[in-house]
């Protein structure tokens, strides 16, 4: 570490995924709960960049094209570290973890698994996942566990503009229009189901006492945060059931199938190149 | 009375007219630069107009065949790299929509006429990009001929255009780097990946040439462009050192170029090329290439679609400016 300089070409000297990947080949050890705890983490962000990324090009205004592609490109970094790190316990590189994993393999929530919709929903799914992940890097960065805290500290500093891009959306969305209202208001019942699966413990999370964040314990600061954009928008948090998910995240909605399919095509069609 | 008084006195040249011509022609033939504020000829307006809004145009429309691949690209890195080249696209559109204001022509009626099919944007946007080693085509080739068009752009007359033309081409020599390094890995790569190299090359090499516009004989806008200090060099000059320079870069690429008649003319100084497919430009340009119907039902669609988030932006905006005004 010395002997480099202190400037790095790099946006605001920000941890890396190459810099996860540089800890892994010096040989840092990751055990099998973290990964598969980072592997979760990882998944979330990764499925949501590929979500957002089809907006690029579709967006309702040009600006919008660039927060969306901006904020898939936060998650991909995310994606990319966590993935790295996680990968270190089997020896598995990121692109071996996006690429080839099947629908068993991956560990994504139902909720950043669900369609894009119009841009209500896409809106609705953002504000959810934003302010659940806001919540959930603000306590990461505590994490026993240095990498991470690193990635978290990283991640939150961009999670803090999602919300916010989230948020104001939600209240033009919520406070325009009737026809904006009636949108919002359909992608919130739409992606509500899905909600509770993010705070559900399970006994991977008991296992890692001080590593991981307990979800079950960022439900009520969500609730709040939720509740009060809701009510600022004129709208209400939807009265709706929870659909049966798994907190272990091994099953998964009937969307990421064909999300995979599309993602990991190219690659799998060429084993053992590089790109 | 007053309106009439008005309309006889536009119809001759006023003393401000003469003396704003007379500044305009001084900036001229000194190459230094018209801003927003300053007279310009109603003509040279027009052809800023046309002219950048037509780039604007290009770098919108051109999101799209990169953006048909942001979902599949064969590595986290490269769908990063690739988000983020999509995304300086839109950059360079908004900027451009933002110069081209400043000659008082809003964006929403620039917009307009794209969607209307009466603005035109670069024909190469117009081919499909069928395979991953497209984005490496479209990054060396079309953002190259893009470049050797746009560097003398930073010198153009009008300030708001050459200074937007800084900064784009600055990302533009970023985006063409990595569209050189996408070919050379693939070119590196295993067999498959090398030949998917090869047919993308082939297939952009001439539209890519076509993007410097019709050979010297066979363009009317250009002499009078170039007496304004807005081109600098003439489409055959430009297409032809770009000839030079891709045929030296693709040795390095280890791949070749699908034109055997590549020579340097020692006597003019140009390199010269394969005969162009001009029917084929026409035809594109007229609308009839392979995605032309498709690209604008996407940007039809999109503005469409985003029409409700618009209006609840603007409605949003209003209710808090009436209520900023009550309190």
């Amino acid at each position: 570490m010395s002997g480099e300089s202190a400037t790095r070409i790099t946006p605001g000297n920000a941890f890396r995924p190459e810099d996860v990947a540089a800890q892994v080949a010096q040989g840092l050890q990751v055990g099998e709960d973290v990964a598969e705890y980072a592997l979760r983490l990882g998944d979330d962000a990764l499925i949501l960049a590929q979500r957002l990324g089809w907006w690029i090009s579709r967006a309702p205004e040009l600006e919008e094209d660039i927060a969306l592609g901006n904020i898939a490109l936060d998650q991909i970094g995310h994606a990319r570290s966590f993935l790295t790190y996680a990968g270190a316990a089997w020896g598995k590189s990121e692109d071996d973890l996006a690429y080839f994993r099947g629908e068993d393999g991956f560990r994504s929530s139902y909720l950043v698994e669900q369609p894009n919709g119009d841009f209500g929903k896409t809106i609705a799914r953002q504000l959810v996942i934003s302010v659940y992940q806001h919540e959930l890097y603000s306590r990461l960065v505590a994490s026993t566990d240095a990498t991470l805290a690193a990635v978290a500290a990283k991640a939150l500093k961009e999670v803090d503009y999602h919300r916010d891009h989230a948020k104001q959306w939600t209240l033009r969305l919520g406070d325009g229009t009737e026809e904006s209202n009636r949108r919002i208001t359909a992608g919130l019942v739409s992606v509500w189901p899905y909600v509770d699966q993010l705070f559900q413990d399970d006994e991977l999370i008991e296992r890692l006492d001080g590593v991981a964040v307990r979800p079950s314990e960022l439900r009520e600061p969500f609730d709040a945060y939720i509740a009060a954009v809701l009510a600022e928008a004129g709208l209400e948090v939807p009265q709706v059931p929870n659909a049966m998910t798994d907190k272990s995240r091994r099953r998964h909605s009937e969307h990421l199938g064909y999300l995979l399919a599309e993602m990991q095509v190219l690659a799998r069609e060429h084993p053992g190149a590089t790109w | 009375m007053a309106v009439q008084t008005q309309a006889t006195l536009q119809a001759v040249p006023s003393a401000e007219d003469e003396a704003g011509q007379a500044y305009f022609d001084k900036i001229i033939a000194e190459d230094s630069r018209i801003e927003p504020a300053d007279w310009m000829p109603e003509k040279y307006r027009k052809t800023l107009v046309r002219q950048m809004s037509q780039h604007a145009h290009s770098e919108i429309i051109g999101m799209q065949p990169e953006a048909n691949w942001i979902t599949r690209a064969p590595s986290l890195k490269r769908k990063a790299i690739l988000m983020a080249k999509v995304q300086d696209e839109a950059g360079h559109g908004l900027y451009l929509y933002s110069a081209t204001e400043t000659l008082g022509t809003p964006r929403d009626v620039l917009n307009q006429q794209l969607l209307e099919g009466k603005a035109k944007y670069s024909s190469i946007f117009n081919y499909p990009a069928n395979s991953w080693a497209d984005m490496g085509a479209i990054g060396w080739l079309v953002d190259g001929a893009a470049i050797a068009n746009q560097v003398p752009l930073c010198r153009a007359s009008y300030g708001p255009y050459g200074r937007a033309m800084v900064r784009i081409c600055k990302e533009e020599s970023f985006h063409q780097r990595q569209g050189f390094e996408i070919l050379l890995e693939l070119s590196n790569g295993t067999p498959a990946q090398k030949q998917m190299a090869q047919d993308a090359v082939n297939r952009f090499y001439a539209p890519a040439l076509m993007m410097f516009g019709p050979t010297d004989t066979d363009s009317p806008n250009s002499q009078q462009s170039m007496a304004w200090n807005i081109k600098r060099f003439s489409n055959d000059e430009l297409r032809s050192r770009f000839v030079g320079m891709i045929q030296e870069q693709v040795k390095v690429l280890g791949l070749t170029l699908p034109d055997d008649k590549i020579r340097y003319n020692e006597e003019t100084g140009m390199w010269e090329h394969g005969e162009l497919d001009w029917d084929e430009f026409h035809e594109v340009l007229a609308g009839r290439g392979p995605c032309n119907a498709q690209r604008m039902e996407r940007r039809r669609e999109a503005h469409e679609n985003g029409a409700w988030v618009r209006e609840a932006a603007a409605a949003y905006a209003e209710k808090k400016a009436q209520k900023a005004q009550v309190a």
